[in-house]
Order: C-alpha cells, then structure tokens, then sequence
C-alpha cells in the first residue's frame, strides 16, 4: 500500500499536467505531402540494368589487368569469354548441357507426379494417412543429400542415380503440398457431393483432385529449382557428364574460367527451365479459372 | 403425387459427450406429404440442421426412420436433393456444368447432361451466364445455380437449409417468388429452413416450429393463404396473425397451445 501511494500521486500530477483539448498540445507536426515515387520508363530500366553488368564486368577486368584482383583465384572475363569459346566449341559444353537438361527435367516430373500421388492418396483413408505421418515427416526432416553416396551407389555413376536424388528433393515437397491440399478440400463441398448420391471415386475426381491442383501448380516452380540442386549435386559426388560435374572437375584443377563458363550456362539453363515452368502454369491455371 | 411422401418414424439423434450423451433431437415424428411445401423455424440449436442431415442420409440417426416415396431411406445418400446457405458452386467449372453435377453424378454423359440442363438455365433467370465461372455472378444468381442443381437431379423430396440468409433483403424477396414459381413448376416437396418468419409464412403451406434441448417440434402450423402468393399478402390479417403465432411461439417454445408433454 505505502509502496503504490507516491505512483498514485505522480499519475494525478500528470493529469493534472495535461493541456486542455482546446490548447495545442506539443509540438505541430511539419505539413507533408504523400511521397510519390515516380516510376520510370522501361526502356530506362533496361538500360540501367546494363549499364550496372557492363560496369562490374569492367572494373573486374580492369581490376584483374591491374593485379588488384588475384587473376589466379577470381580468373577475368576475357579470359572467361575466351575459354567459352573452347567450351562449347572443342569442349563438352553441349553433352553437358543434355545431359543435366534431362536429369534435371525426368527428376522434375517423376516427383512432382509421384508426390502429388501420395499426397492426394492420403485423402482416401484417415488412419493410412495417420500411419504415413511420421515417415513422411522423417524424410522431410532429413538433409535429402545425405542419401547422395547411396543412391550413387545403388543407381549407379549414369543418369539415373542423379535423376534419383532429383526426385528425392522434389518428392516430399509435392507429397505434403498435395496432402495440405486435401486437408482444405471444403467439407461441405464433400457433403454436397455425398448428398447427391456421389461415390467416394466421384468425389476424388471430381472435386479433390481439381480442389488440390492450384496447389500442385503452386509449387511447380519451386520443384524445377530443387530438381536441378539435386541433379548439380548428384553430378558432384560421381558422374561422367553434366555441368555440375564440369564445375567440380574444372575447381579441382584450379580452371576457375572454366568454372565460371559452367555456372554461367547453368544460370542460363535454369533461368530458361524457370520461364518455361512459368508458360506452364499459366496454362495450367486457364482451366482452373476462379 | 403419393411418390413423394416423406415420413419420419420416431428419429433421434444424440451425441456423446464427457458426462453422458446430449440430446440433439428428442424422438420427433413428421409426416410430410408430396408436393408440399413445409417450413422449419426455430432458435439457433434446435436441430434443424442434425435433421436435414438425417434425411439426407448424412447422419444416422440414433434411433427412428426416414421413408421417402415408401422407400426405407435411413441413412441412404442421394434420395434428396440438399442445398446449403453457401452455394457450394465449384469455382473451377462454369454455371452450366455447376448445374450439372448432379445429373453427371447420377451417371448420366457431360454432353447429354448439358443439353437436358441448358433450356432450364435459359427458363429461369441464368440466361446469358451459362459459360460464365461462378465468380462473375452475383450473390442471387449463384444461389438459383446452385438451386437449380439441387432441383435438376430426379429426387422428389428438396431440402432447403436457409438459402437466402445471406442475400440482401431485396434480392431475397426476389428469390422467394422465383423459387415459389419454380416449386409450381417442378411440384416437388420442399422442406425449408430459415430463420426468418416473414419468409416462412410467406413461402409455405405448413410450419413446423422447433423448440431446443432437446430440438422437437412444438407446433404445427398450417398456412392457409391462397396461391400464386403476391407480395400484397404481406399486409394480409390472416398473413400478420399467422406470423405474430410463430413468432409468440419462437418466444416462448415452453407453453405451446397443443403439444403433448410427457
């Protein structure tokens, strides 16, 4: 009591101390305009965006020539273009090309099918799904590249052991994208569909499968990106071909341009797969108008 | 039409729960007889929804049985026709096909179904909104798709769990007489629920007044006022007596004129 008397006093002094409403409390707050920000033309964009890649490649070639950049490490970009040329001209840039193309591409597809499978799968049985749980969560949990050794192991040093961890990166991700899928099909909707004399085969047709799909396409995106990690790493551990094998060799022989080359076309290759996900979606997503 | 009876035998329905079952419907008898057109109210929790389930064969009920055109229909799925407050239209297909669930389900082909349903869309007020997506329709037409497919499939008995509760008040008057125009023309048997009193008087020939803990009926009420129905009716005698005895009922469901206690 004795202790809360004296803050008692100090919160009446403060009222006491307030201005009237009529006064002007404090300071006036400075008169301001909404900011605006003025977007510019695209044609400006674009040419800024050059400029900024024609200035870093610049200094870095300048730099290099200069010594201040150690050329042996960082390599230069005459030097990059130069071993480009050798690359794709005398090299095995095509092969390589082919071949994490395909990889990454068979991985892609194989997962995002086979876990889109099992996801919707979970919608036909509560206490099969409740059974799977923990494993699926396992196996999400689980760095997926630590199974690299062996899948290359069992699948093998050719194409299919990196199409394998292709799949074991994008698997989980579309099983529990689709099971997220099924767990929002609307319940009423179910019941609609029951109450018209529906089958559980109809239902599973006609309504979960459609429900889950804008999920599935939602993450298309993100599995053409996790199939490639999984081909690039897989052609790390052991592989005869492949832009990942190509950047690995070539930093174990101190070929930093050669290195560069081959992320260089890697951006390139993923960047393209990227645009042509992207095409399909949007044609994925014309039938599932809202 | 002697198809189309629906008759309930005694149905309840408990649940469990921590310290015994709870009562959600005391053993309730109705006898409903074809074509007509019956109306539920009652406070929030008396069981009219348990009791649609019940009939739509999506609940079984704990003791009781549903027949429906002399059929044992207990727990027996697509005997009905149910259609919710949310208008359940799937986003992914256009009105027409919406419409044709129902039929589609039945195992009838996507082609056959489409022309059988497209006179019907035309006829009753979707004209012009056939290849449109549900999302392009406002509230009250997307409550007559989804009515439509209710009423389009070759059941007799229509359940209506408050379907125009969420419509404005003017669009809802509207539906009313168009749904009271499309019932003259299909002749089924409604069965409809709504909170609104106004609306049941105005829609049925008979009221069934619900009372809750456990959810029965306490009163039946028949509506005597010609047909086709106006909106002049709304300022009727017999129409405002009829609807200050619901709503006197609704008040107090514990001194009910004639019902049985036990």
């Amino acid at each position: 009591m004795s202790l809360s008397k004296p803050a008692e006093r100090k919160d009446l002094a403060d009222l006491a101390n307030l201005p009237s409403p009529q006064g002007r409390p404090g300071k006036r707050l400075p008169m301001r305009r909404l900011p605006v920000q003025r977007a510019w033309p695209t044609k400006w964009i674009v040419a800024t965006q050059i400029g900024v890649f024609v200035l870093l490649v610049g200094l870095w070639q300048i730099g290099a020539d200069h010594k201040w950049i150690n050329a042996f490490f960082w390599s230069k970009p005459s030097a990059i273009a130069e071993s480009l040329r050798t690359f794709f001209l005398s090299g095995t840039a095509l092969t390589d090309i082919r071949y994490t193309f395909t990889e990454t591409l068979s991985g892609f597809v194989l997962g995002t099918v086979a876990g889109a499978s099992l996801g919707l799968s979970f919608w036909w049985s509560r206490n099969y799904a409740a059974v799977m749980q923990p494993y699926i969560i396992c196996f999400e949990s689980l760095p997926k590249l630590a199974l690299a050794p062996l899948i290359i192991l069992v699948f093998g040093m050719g194409l299919a052991s990196k199409i394998a961890l292709a799949t074991a990166l994008t698997l989980v991700v579309s099983t529990l994208t689709a099971y997220a899928g099924v767990r929002a099909v609307d319940t009423d909707n179910e019941r609609l569909f029951y109450s018209l004399g529906a089958s559980r085969w109809q239902v599973f047709c006609k309504l979960v499968i459609p429900s889950c799909l804008p999920w599935m396409i939602s993450i298309l995106r993100v599995n053409i990106g996790l199939a490639l990690t999984g081909a690039v790493v897989g052609e790390f551990i052991a592989s005869q071909f492949g832009l990942g094998r190509t950047i690995f060799y070539a930093g174990q022989t101190y070929d930093i341009a050669l290195v560069w080359d081959a992320v260089l076309v890697l951006c390139v290759l993923s960047v393209a797969m990227y645009i042509g996900v992207s095409y399909l979606e949007k044609w994925l997503r014309k039938g599932v108008v809202r | 039409m002697p198809g189309n009876a629906l008759n309930l035998e005694g149905i309840s329905v408990s649940f469990p729960g921590q310290g015994g079952s709870f009562q959600a419907l005391a053993p309730l008898d109705l006898h409903v007889e074809g074509g007509r057109f019956i109306s539920l109210i009652g406070p929030s929790g008396c069981g009219k929804s348990t009791l649609f389930n019940v009939i739509a064969g999506l609940h079984v009920p704990t003791s009781g049985k549903v027949t429906i055109g002399g059929l044992d229909a207990t727990g027996m799925i697509g005997m009905t026709g149910y259609m919710l407050q949310k208008d359940m239209l799937l986003p992914w297909r256009t009105v027409l096909d919406n419409v044709i669930l129902g039929l589609e389900i039945r195992g009838m082909s996507k082609p056959e179904a489409r022309e059988k349903v497209l006179p019907y869309l035309r006829q009753y007020g979707l004209a012009g909104f056939e290849t449109k997506y549900p999302s392009a329709l406002s509230g009250g037409m997307r409550q007559r798709a989804a009515l439509l497919r209710t009423l389009l499939i070759d059941t007799d008995v229509i359940l209506l769990d408050e379907p125009f509760g969420a419509l404005d008040a003017q669009t809802k008057a509207q539906m009313q007489d168009w749904l009271l125009q499309i019932w003259a023309d299909f002749r089924k048997t409604v069965i409809f629920v709504t909170h609104d009193v106004d609306e049941a008087v105005y829609l049925s020939d008979e009221i069934c007044v619900m009372a809750s803990r456990p959810g029965r009926v306490v009163e039946h009420i028949t509506v005597d006022l010609p047909r086709p129905r106006t909106r002049d009716l709304l300022r009727n005698t017999t129409f405002l007596d009829l609807k200050t005895r619901c709503l006197d009922l609704l008040s107090h469901p514990a001194t009910p004129s004639e019902t049985v206690f036990s």
